[in-house]
């Protein structure tokens, strides 16, 4: 009664009411085709989806699939090494952008570009780039080094490597965004007072600056997650998942297993493992993380 | 030219035959054809279908999904006839058929089958392959076949060796026209090109019964024999005259370095003949067809053949009715074959039309189809189950890329994949 100021709600079913639809479509099209995906890894589903319960059969013969442990082993390189490598470019690129040079609009155009592009993209050019009679070899071999190799792309214990090459270089621009905008929030006076102190310019980053960049490094770290788990279109367009299946991950396993084989229960059983490891990594951080922000 | 010259006139009689039949096509339905053929020369062929069913007064809908195997026109298929709206044929084929049957949305067409003498016109083995419990879902439209060695005489000729017959005179060749500098072998690093070599190699150097006890029944004990050693050894020695460009390159990629001197021979299907034909080449002159070393007196098949859905609406199931007989008359198979490279699947066809390699081709389906040594392809589908034939293509496919892999290893995991059901 002392503060009419606050608007007082005198419909209160009315933002129910608006948000209903919404949150009954996500409710269905998100939980609901979780739920749907959890049953058919559990039934016989073949060609088409078909309800008969044949407990944890799929996830026996996915285990059991010397394809799909290519598949994981090649997501815990490419994860690693996408992420690790694509975060660490990044922050080296934007402290040396914060360096306050001259044209650093024009370079932070240059290094952001790539993220323009689709993985498609990426993979198509760097799948010239890195064919051994089309790319790099081919170039420095007519340059007059005959025995320069570089032939990762066709070496099945290599081409994942390639993979990652490629994603670095199309992600590190956009990471490299991130942290220079995380940058350029930090208070000039913290650092000036260091300054005044006698601390060395990498002490400072060390120190200081890189600690405070935190959240940056929270929402790179689950979008580049992110984008390594359901890495796709990359490997589609740069290796199709060969030589062999050399380069599979688990959403090309996934695709091949419940499109092209006639196996859905199979790759059924293989999105819930991925959604799985996705929950088992990113829940404990996601709230680790908003927690202390409380 | 002269093909498309036909295609032209064929067309203005189909359309010419439409106005006539105007009147009587009173139950004009729709046929919509999900297919992949849209290269070059597919796409010609699909268009002599077409006018065959404009002809007959029925409206056509196109359903073409680019890809090669046919891997993304499978997956709208299946939310097609998942969501109860499915074409009224669609390019499946082999074990795919049953597989297909199975799941209940297939619609018989004997009636058609039975007017039009199918029985007597195709082989049995074809034919069984195209009927789910006695009953035929499905109509062919040709006969590929997948044992080919492709070649460029003038290479050849250069190198100063013959085109070989045998696996010793394979190797023989290669190695001269590795001396001559071109690229002994064409190949495209795609899995299934792996296993359409490996199975010519398989079927060259094992012989027709180890072919259809390995590849066909997938028997254990054949799939770990000593044959099986050999034929993964020679095999294997096939990639030492592949380029290292090879990863990843499209199969017409490849048939376009025999047809331009750059390599000298091909493994592939007889597909191949429409990419050399579309460059103006003429067989027996500027390219060589021959049987894949050491399998003159076998045939190893590819059946394209469209699947029939079932249909709610009358007007479409009539219009369904008249694509399969269609799709069977020896007017729509000579059109079709000569633009696709392959041989009609009917057996008593007048073959004037065709090319020298076509003619063999027939000569020699007819004959293996009598000694028994017609085969159903495995690399294309028409020998295994989906998923066993995927798991052996893993397994022949890594075998081909890993150097440090044996022949004894890539047996045991071929065994091992040919388990899976």
């Amino acid at each position: 009664m002392s503060s009419p100021a606050t608007p007082r709600p005198n419909q209160p079913w009315l933002p129910k009411l608006v948000l209903a639809p919404s949150f009954l479509l996500s409710f269905l099209f998100i939980y609901g085709l979780i739920a749907w995906n959890g049953y058919l890894s559990l039934s016989a589903s073949r060609l088409l989806p078909n309800y008969e319960f044949v407990g944890v059969e799929q996830y026996v013969n996915l285990f059991d699939s010397e394809r799909w442990w290519v598949a994981l082993t090649n997501l815990g390189i490419f994860g690693t090494l996408f992420i690790g490598c694509g975060m660490a470019l990044g922050l080296f690129l934007a402290i040396l952008l914060d360096q306050k040079i001259r044209a650093e609009g024009a370079l932070r155009t240059i290094y952001l570009y790539p993220m323009a592009l689709s993985f498609i993209v990426t993979g198509t050019a760097w799948k010239w780039i890195l064919n051994p009679g089309l790319g790099i070899e081919n170039v420095v071999r007519q340059w007059g080094f005959e025995n320069f190799t570089f032939d990762w792309l066709i070496n099945p214990e290599r081409a994942i490597y390639t993979v990652v090459i490629a994603g670095v270089w199309q992600s590190s621009g956009f990471v490299m965004a991130l942290f220079l905008a995380g940058l350029r929030g930090i208070d000039d006076s913290i650092i000036k007072a260091a300054q005044v102190d006698g601390a060395s310019l990498p002490r400072i980053y060390w120190r200081i600056i890189i600690p405070s960049l935190r959240p940056v490094f929270f929402s790179t770290l689950l979008v580049l997650a992110h984008i390594a788990i359901k890495s796709f279109d990359l490997v589609i367009a740069l290796t199709n998942g060969g030589p062999g299946f050399a380069t599979d991950v688990p959403a090309t396993f996934m695709y091949s297993m419940a499109f092209s084989r006639g196996q859905i229960g199979l790759g059924a059983a293989s999105a819930t493992v991925m959604l799985a490891t996705i929950a088992a990594i990113v829940v404990p951080y996601l709230y680790s993380e908003l927690r202390t922000k409380r | 030219m002269s093909t498309s010259n036909l295609v032209v006139r064929r067309l203005a009689g189909a359309l010419a035959a439409a106005g006539l039949m105007g009147a009587t096509a009173a139950q004009a339905g729709e046929v919509e054809v999900l297919h992949w053929w849209t290269s070059g020369g597919e796409a010609k062929a699909a268009t002599a279908l077409k006018g065959k069913l404009l002809a007959l007064g029925h409206t056509w809908r196109d359903f073409a999904v680019a890809g090669g195997g046919g891997d993304s026109a499978m997956t709208v298929l299946k939310s097609r006839v998942v969501s109860g709206n499915a074409p009224a044929a669609a390019q499946i084929k082999g074990p795919s058929i049953q597989e297909w049957a199975r799941e209940g949305v297939l619609a018989p067409i004997d009636d058609v089958a039975k007017a039009n003498n199918w029985d007597t016109l195709l082989p049995k083995s074809i034919a069984d392959g195209l009927k789910y419990k006695g009953s035929y879902v499905a109509a062919p439209v040709n006969v590929h076949r997948v044992n080919w060695l492709w070649a460029n005489p003038a290479v050849f000729q250069k190198a100063g060796v013959k085109v070989p017959t045998t696996w010793d005179e394979f190797f023989t060749a290669a190695e001269a026209l590795k001396k001559a500098g071109v690229i002994p072998v064409a190949h495209g690093g795609q899995n299934w090109q792996d296993f359409t070599t490996f199975e010519a190699v398989a079927l060259g150097v094992g012989g027709t019964d180890f072919y259809k006890k390995a590849l066909v029944q997938l028997d254990q004990g054949t799939l770990k024999s000593a044959t099986m050693e050999k034929v993964l050894a020679t095999f294997k020695k096939v990639k030492d005259y592949t380029d290292r460009n090879a990863a990843g390159r499209d199969w017409n990629l490849a048939t376009a370095m025999v047809i331009n001197g750059q390599a000298g021979m091909q493994i592939m299907g007889d597909w191949a003949k429409g990419e050399f034909l579309a460059a103006g080449k003429v067989p027996g002159k500027d390219f060589v067809c021959s049987p894949a070393p050491g399998t003159g007196k076998a045939y190893t098949y590819n059946v394209d053949s469209f699947a029939m859905f079932k249909l709610k609406n009358d007007a479409n199931v009539k219009a369904q009715k008249d694509l399969a007989a269609a799709i069977m008359s020896p007017e729509f198979q000579e059109v079709f074959n000569l633009n696709k490279g392959s041989i009609p699947v009917r057996l008593n066809m007048d073959l004037a039309k065709f090319d020298d390699c076509a003619k063999q081709s027939s000569a020699d389906f007819v004959a293996s189809s009598k000694s028994g040594a017609l085969l159903p392809s495995i690399a294309h589908g028409m020998a295994a189950p989906s998923a066993a034939e995927g798991a052996i293509k893993d397994a022949v496919s890594q075998f081909w890329n890993t150097d440090k892999m044996t022949p004894k290893e890539a047996m045991d995991r071929i065994a091992s994949a040919a388990k899976q059901k």
